[in-house]
């Protein structure tokens, strides 16, 4: 139908099916793709616009229903060109991460604004509440939200040399919040033919495709239908180059639920109105092996491996056995974690185009050296004959370090010669990615009166699902970590990554440490009450301290800032602790309880060089660029990138233009992961601009000290001026340039897992104060104190947002999170936190300089999880008495703790 | 795609219903979510556009709530203290965005057993009524919704609204879930307590998400008529929920369910004491 309505304000018309989602028609007819779809059910927020002043989720609103109305988009937020005040204060509050969920949150703001000038809290939280994000933890978003009616300060730009430890603007904010930034769904060429891949609907089968002439006829917009053996070259993928396990299409077998057994090429319009039941497919289902128990005693999944076992980690040191028979107080307990999703609001997306003899890969992705080599071993070529280009990425923890959409929309474009573009549905990708490990733990501990530690032992099985994936990492950084960040004389911890018919478990911030810090924080709270010393005190007496070794033998030096962490949380621990005591005593229905838990976090793989080499450079008109392989996924590396560069080089950071992940125009800086991206590419970024700094110093024969201006082509060099365009320019316009490449030290473990694994570790403690229902069993979080080691807070409003997120993830891995294949594929069955669910947080940023680190800095992004599950569970404990030794601690569970310890006593 | 028809008036809409099987649609909540990654090549009669079916009316009989009203129109309306309970389960739909554009008939015709209206609707002795070419029916809301996702609608009607009898009472809701915005209930209770003075004349309570369509519960409201309004809470026992049938679910255990419906009961109770 012919639709007439007011876009932004203006007339607009549009030939368009009516039963069409307005968030296609504003996308697809108009363009206007900030907009985001995180899942076409209303459950995300995401797509939020607002219809005649009202918000509304428009992928839920018929397109014929707007005929003579009025809708409003981000990109109408904006007056003359310049942000409004809102998106203004969403950029200065670090409101915006990874950026996919702003413009349903600014939409939905706007909307509360229009009828509330100076809104509560509440009314905030209640306003937006329909929109998730998975990055800030809501509470930033609160924040720019009441700054609008308060008018805040806008962030002033640091002076030259002054850039690190600012309060600086997120360098990519304006796109951010302007509806600009492009992600994977985003800018597909117009004559892109669209992919849609047909999914296994068992966990475990054999599968035999029949007749495809019959779907060609009925679908003659399909133009190509690829099988596995279609597959140019190896129909093998996987992280390690021993773990090439996982086919891009199944070969007759499938080992998940949502396996891909044959993509469907097409014009959209086909691609969009595929049935899949017309799919030529006869399935033999095969019993599935579900959890860890059933993998030791099935049928080997993969024919290497003997024992579904996919690798074994372990930590010895010293002889733990004999000390639990002379401890004062031991501990022990079996621990259980679910599949966890990572949930980002953006599913996996991108196109592949042909150029020539190369292939080009625009999505979205953690990971694109990475991403570039293994394409080339899937279509046969050579990696240089690959490009990748990452997109914004709208949000990733460790998931978008698989290969998703890339190897099937590569094969497509590299066959028919023409782009194609795919994005896949919320179901398909909570079924297709990988998730965190399950883990089933036994552990126990020991400690003498005194309340030092004498020994602690643990053995984690881990459910690595289907394919290889991240699980080796998770397998060796478990027991390094899984003693937590103290002394301990006598260790033995143990890990298995064992094979299932679960979806792959991969890579999710942290690498399994979470899952272990559930197990040791609750068994220390444990001895600390069998001995009667305070659970802080306790933790301070066995922390480890500098010029101390680990339990794998690393002596670390400095930078060990956990007891700082403690004292830092000690007054208000105290406060809290006889503050919710003297609560219950009052015989409230609501029992208080306060908890605290302690993490440590290796910085960069785990005993593996894991370099990152980074480039910079001066134009002959003066124009500074980073050029950074680092992909910045929301958690700000763009920005941290060039804050340390520009201070490197001794100019204005706001003058740092940046070239950010092509793998055409960019070095490889690694994976974004492992928490690495501030300290080994940020030292990257610091020696390439030092590296800078000394050639534009060379030039000028100056001294080490002297300052440097860049005005009108000229850089001023202390006394002298250098005429930049009269230097001989590079292939890129640049007259100089500087590089620089880190590769954190490290050793190999040995069988005993004795070595250097890391160069650095990051500490933090976390403290919860939450209140239980008994009769209902429900937890709510109410404050939360954070203090973390973090070497050098290059950018503070960056380190407090990835606290936030770290601990809004934390808390949905404590209270709600749960990935059940088949039953929880979407985001209102998976439930991660909202808005009012999130507690109040302080952060309080410990800075023990890291020697190593640029500018003293480590990392932050995955520590700022670990703690929190531990520190709420510690809580329910000190509240009701109960051990949630299973996570989620849903309602129902809690009840039933409560229930089964009441009928004990 | 399939065929859309959007009538202005209800006699249209009866009239393209008589011709062949539509899939109404108001706000379209449950319509899209239930075709994410699926073809929609359903034919769907929109009934945004029928004007009769925009507000909130009063007459001799009671209230009426016609096919189009929102949860947000629900909590703007001026409504007396007996609505309280559906205010209450409106603002807990969804975020605000589904609030602004789904209906309550929506909600009631979807007929899912976690479906926030029902339970209120119940305890307001609500009715369901359905129009066709053929005429007029009017169903208590209990014999309208048959079970999970089934309804009493036959092909041809559309339900046009709700209608609830005028009687002076105060009610309560409480939902349960696991988090606080964009929750599905584990349990859910609503009730209306017609009081004189300190004492119950007429109770009404109502619990869902623990049987295939949500439950009155006779047994406790007939414990409930002439008892002291302060002993209500402590009236309710398990006996009297008998009724239900909760499920092992995602969502939480059926012994769990049987016993915090047990818990919310006595707090809705006790809130209108």
């Amino acid at each position: 139908m012919k639709l007439d309505f007011v876009l932004n304000g203006k007339p607009v018309c549009a030939d368009v099916a009516p039963i069409a989602r307005l968030a296609d028609v504003l996308r697809d007819e108009f363009g206007l793709q900030g907009t985001k779809i995180g899942c076409n059910a209303g459950d995300c927020g995401a797509c939020t616009v607002r219809l005649d002043g009202k918000q509304v989720c428009a992928c839920l609103v018929p397109a014929g229903q707007v005929a003579g109305r009025a809708v409003a988009t981000v990109e109408g937020l904006a007056r003359d060109g310049k942000l409004g005040e809102l998106q203004r204060a969403f950029a200065a509050h670090g409101a915006a991460q990874c950026g996919i969920c702003t413009p349903g949150m600014l939409m939905a703001a706007d909307d509360l604004l229009a009828r509330v000038a100076k809104p509560t809290t509440r009314q905030i939280e209640d306003a937006l509440g329909g929109v998730l994000c998975r990055c800030t933890g809501y509470r930033k978003i609160v924040e720019a939200v009441a700054s609008v009616a308060a008018d805040s300060p806008a962030l002033a730009d640091p002076a030259p040399g002054r850039a690190v430890g600012a309060r600086f603007l997120k360098v990519d904010a304006a796109a951010r919040v302007d509806g600009s930034a492009r992600y994977g769904a985003d800018g597909w060429p117009e004559d892109a033919l669209h992919l849609r891949a047909v999914r296994s609907p068992h966990h475990h089968a054999r599968f035999a495709i029949g007749d495809l002439a019959p779907l060609r006829a009925k679908y003659p917009g399909i133009v190509r239908v690829l099988l596995a053996e279609d597959i140019p070259g190896q129909n093998r993928f996987g992280i390690y180059p021993t773990g090439k396990d996982q086919p891009a299409l199944a070969e007759g077998y499938v080992r998940h639920r949502g396996e891909p057994i044959a993509a469907l090429v097409g014009d959209k319009a086909t691609i969009a109105a595929f049935d899949d039941a017309d799919f030529p497919v006869a399935w033999t289902a095969l019993d599935p092996i579900l959890g860890v128990d059933a993998a030791k005693a099935g049928p080997k999944l993969h024919p290497h491996l003997a024992d579904n076992v996919l690798i074994r980690g372990r930590v010895a040191k010293g002889d733990p056995g004999p000390e639990f028979a002379k401890a004062a107080a031991v501990a022990e307990g079996e621990f259980q974690t679910a599949f966890v999703e990572h949930a980002y609001i953006e599913p996996e997306a991108g196109y592949a185009r042909r150029v020539g003899d190369r292939i080009e890969i625009v999505a979205t992705t953690q990971t694109p050296y990475m991403d570039r080599d293994e394409i080339a071993l899937i279509l046969g070529v050579k990696p240089d004959q690959v490009r990748i280009v990452p997109t914004a990425v709208g949000g990733g923890f460790g998931g978008k370090l698989d290969l998703s959409v890339q190897p099937l929309i590569a094969t497509a474009a590299w066959l028919l010669n023409r782009p194609v573009a795919w994005a896949y549905t919320r179901p398909e990708s909570m079924a297709a990615s990988t998730k965190r490990h399950p883990a089933k733990i036994r552990a126990r501990a020991a400690a003498d009166a005194d309340g030092k530690l004498l020994a602690f032992q643990f053995h984690g099985d881990f459910d690595t699902g289907a394919y290889a994936s991240w699980g080796p990492t998770v397998a060796n950084r478990v027991p390094v970590h899984a003693m937590g960040p103290y002394a301990v004389p006598h260790v033995l911890c143990t890990s298995a990554a064992i094979h299932t018919n679960g979806p792959s478990a991969g890579a999710f911030r942290g690498f399994g440490v979470p899952q272990a810090a559930i197990a040791q924080e609750q068994l220390f709270d444990e001895l600390a009450l069998a001995l009667g010393i305070d659970p802080l005190e306790f933790r301070r007496r066995n922390a480890l301290r500098a010029g101390m070794k680990t339990a794998t033998g690393h002596e670390i030096r400095a930078s060990v800032g956990l007891v700082a962490c403690l004292d830092a949380l000690e007054p208000e621990w105290r406060l809290w602790r006889q503050a919710a005591e003297a609560h219950n005593k009052t015989g409230a229905r609501r029992r208080r309880g306060v908890g605290l838990a302690c993490m440590w976090y290796g910085i960069g793989n785990t005993s593996m060089s894991n370099p990152s080499t980074m480039r910079g450079a001066l134009a002959a008109d003066g124009t500074l660029t980073l050029y950074s392989g680092a992909v910045d996924i929301g958690q700000g590396s763009n920005t941290i990138m060039t804050q340390i560069f520009a201070d490197a080089v001794g100019l204005p950071a706001a003058s740092v233009r940046l070239v950010a992940g092509d793998t055409d125009l960019t070095d490889d800086a690694g994976k974004t992961s492992a928490s690495r991206q501030t300290f080994v590419s940020g030292n990257a970024a610091r020696l390439a601009g030092a590296d800078l700094r000394a050639k534009l110093l060379r030039l000028a024969n100056a001294g080490p000290d002297a300052a440097i201006r860049v005005e009108n082509g000229m850089a001023i060099v202390g006394e002298r001026t250098i005429d930049l365009a009269a230097l001989p320019k590079d292939g890129r316009g640049n007259v100089l340039e500087g590089v620089g490449t880190f590769d954190p030290p490290t050793t190999p473990l040995d069988a005993d897992g004795q070595g250097v694994p890391y160069a650095t570790y990051a500490f933090a403690a976390q403290m919860a104060e939450i209140d239980v229902d008994p009769e209902l069993g429900t937890v709510k979080v109410l404050r939360m104190r954070a203090a973390h080691d973090v070497g050098k807070a290059v950018n503070p409003i960056q380190v407090e947002g990835q606290i936030h997120g770290g601990i809004a993830q934390g808390l949905g891995l404590a209270l709600m999170e749960e990935y059940i294949p088949g039953r929880t594929e979407n985001l209102h069955d998976y439930l991660i936190p909202t808005f009012g669910d999130m507690p109040a947080i302080e952060c309080i940023l410990i800075e023990d300089p890291e020697p190593l680190g640029p500018y003293g800095a480590k990392g932050i992004g995955e520590p700022a999880l670990v703690p929190t599950a531990p520190a709420i569970l510690n809580a329910i404990h000190h509240a009701t008495g109960v051990r949630m030794t299973r996570v989620p601690a849903t309602p129902d569970r809690v009840r039933a703790a409560i229930r089964a310890k009441a009928g004990a006593a | 795609m399939g065929g859309w028809t959007r009538p202005s008036t209800l006699s249209q809409a009866l009239a393209a219903l008589a011709e062949r099987p539509l899939v109404p649609l108001a706000g379209g909540t449950d319509f899209y979510p239930a075709r994410v990654g699926k073809p929609i090549d359903d034919d769907v009669l929109d009934v945004t556009g029928i004007a009769e079916l925009a507000r909130i009316s009063r007459d001799g009989e009671g209230w009426r709530i016609p096919a189009r009203v929102t949860w947000s129109d629900l909590i703007a309306a001026d409504l007396p203290p007996a609505f309280d309970a559906l205010k209450a389960a409106a603002r807990e739909v969804g975020g605000v965005q589904i609030q602004n554009a789904g209906t309550l008939v929506g909600n009631l015709c979807n007929a899912s057993p976690a479906a926030d209206g029902v339970p209120p609707l119940l305890a307001l002795d609500a009715s369901v009524e359905l129009a066709s070419l053929r005429g007029t029916r009017v169903l208590p809301v209990s014999a309208f919704v048959l079970g999970n996702r089934r309804t009493a609608r036959a092909p041809d009607e559309l339900v046009v609204g709700v209608r609830v009898p005028d009687r002076p009472s105060r009610s309560a809701f409480l939902k349960l879930g696991a988090r606080k915005y964009l929750v599905i209930s584990i349990a859910m209770v609503a009730a209306n307590i017609e009081a004189a003075g300190d004492t119950v004349r007429a109770a009404r309570v109502a619990v869902g998400a623990c049987s295939a369509a949500a439950r009155r519960l006779p047994e406790l409201e007939a414990a409930l008529a002439g008892a002291k309004l302060a002993d209500m809470a402590r009236i309710a026992t398990f006996a009297h929920l008998a009724p239900l049938s909760p499920i092992d679910d995602v969502r939480g255990t059926a012994e769990y369910r049987r016993e915090a419906a047990l818990v919310a009961v006595k707090r809705v109770l006790e809130a209108l004491a």
